[in-house]
């Protein structure tokens, strides 16, 4: 289909690894048949072994975790006379109203936007491989590189209340402690982290004939 | 294909495209033709360059985990947190699993991933492969998405933003060290360290 000759055509395999160039040895009818990179030992593999699964998965998993993390408040700040439990969401409104907004935008970014992109893009990447569309492969090729690289930065918001937990320790006067919001956060992020290792980029140009 | 030779070869990660691979000079990047990803990047830093930006790493990792990052004030009483006093903080709130993931993403992967790079380097620039080479190879690249120093650097400071609002707030030096540690991530994060398997000779002394 492309103009550009693939590894899968000429019978070679790149080890997910250590990048090793290896003869394509594989019995693609049986599963069992199992080959290791002659460099670093890991298994060879065409293609991310069940990719669309795995990949499907960790991200319903994350998505199903992402509620309980909004909807529940990730911190409390107790002091003499009041306690006050915030969400992401009025966490970030609090920045914006009191402090700075600049930071506000940052947080928001990082734990609203981010994890929103990567359900929708993950998602549209899984559903338009799964129907060996054409549509955009360079676009969508480069959205996924995006969502690998802006992952990991959701971790923000945990590490803000971890953070302040430590710092805001004046007894009576002022605490702050984590509550089960930012648990169920943190696990979103590992998991959608996970769900974008699962998906193998190579489906995107796979066309029809994709061998999961 | 019989009569190439795997290392002349280089398939792009993204999307299987295959390449006859060419030597970069400084500062070229290549690029695949089909998808755009980077396939190969020149950048010009030699093992003892490499060695030394680690050796420093560990310097300023040190540093960063020994001092208190900021000390808060309230009414004349103070309250500072190092990175462990935060990790040892969350387990005692019932948050065990931030406390794991925090103690995982900015303690033990990127220490080990720091110790394992120096003891490769070091042998890489004797032109030789250290022993445990393939295995330690295999860990870095696993560990290579889960080291969090940076993000952590970000959040400190948008806690200092939102403490800022209640407290007296100074900074400590452990924040300085921390803001050193990124800039050297940012270096590194340019480095395939994939190329050390074709730097060092195949067979370990």
């Amino acid at each position: 289909m492309s103009a550009f000759p693939r590894a899968a055509e000429l019978g070679l395999i790149s080890c997910h690894v250590c990048k090793l160039v290896c003869a394509d040895a594989l019995d693609g009818d049986d599963p069992s048949n199992e080959m290791a990179c002659p460099r670093c030992g890991s298994a060879l593999h065409r293609r991310k072994p069940s990719s669309y699964v795995r990949a499907w998965a960790l991200l319903i998993a994350a998505f199903l975790l992402y509620i309980p993390a909004n909807v529940l408040p990730i911190m409390r700040t107790a002091s003499l006379n009041d306690i006050d439990d915030n969400t992401i969401i009025s966490g970030v409104v609090e920045l914006w109203v009191k402090g700075s907004p600049d930071l506000a935008v940052i947080v928001f970014t990082a734990s609203i936007v981010v994890p929103m992109l990567k359900f929708l893009s993950l998602g549209t990447l899984l559903v338009s491989c799964q129907r060996g569309s054409d549509w955009a492969r360079p676009q969508r090729a480069k959205l996924y590189r995006l969502i690998e690289f802006i992952g990991y930065w959701s971790m923000l918001d945990v590490f803000v209340v971890s953070l302040l937990t430590a710092l805001v320790r004046f007894n009576l006067l002022s605490r702050v402690e984590p509550l089960p919001g930012v648990i169920f956060f943190g696990l979103t992020v590992v998991l959608t982290m996970l769900a974008s290792m699962s998906f193998d980029p190579r489906l995107i140009w796979d066309g029809r004939d994709s061998d999961d | 294909m019989g009569t190439t030779p795997p290392e002349a070869l280089l398939i792009c990660e993204h999307c299987d495209t295959v390449y006859r691979r060419r030597t970069l000079a400084r500062g070229e990047v290549a690029r695949c033709a089909c998808c755009h990803a980077e396939l190969e990047r020149h950048h010009g830093l030699s093992l003892t360059a490499l060695l030394a930006l680690v050796l420093t790493a560990m310097i300023v990792f040190v540093q960063a985990n020994m001092w208190p990052i900021v000390t808060l004030g309230l009414n004349g009483q103070f309250s500072g947190a190092t990175l462990w006093g935060t990790i040892i903080a969350m387990w005692q709130q019932q948050a065990q699993v931030i406390s794991v993931l925090a103690a995982a993403t900015l303690f033990f992967f990127p220490l080990t991933k720091m110790l394992l790079l120096g003891w490769l380097l070091w042998f890489a620039r004797l032109g030789r492969r250290a022993p445990g080479f393939a295995p330690m190879m295999v860990v870095l690249h696993y560990l290579q998405p889960w080291t969090m120093s940076e993000v952590f650097v970000l959040g400190a400071l948008v806690a200092i933003v939102k403490a800022h609002l209640y407290f007296d707030v100074v900074a400590d030096p452990g924040i300085y060290a921390y803001a050193a540690l990124t800039l050297l991530i940012t270096v590194f994060a340019g480095v395939d360290l994939r190329q050390l398997w074709e730097l060092t000779p195949e067979d370990p002394a």
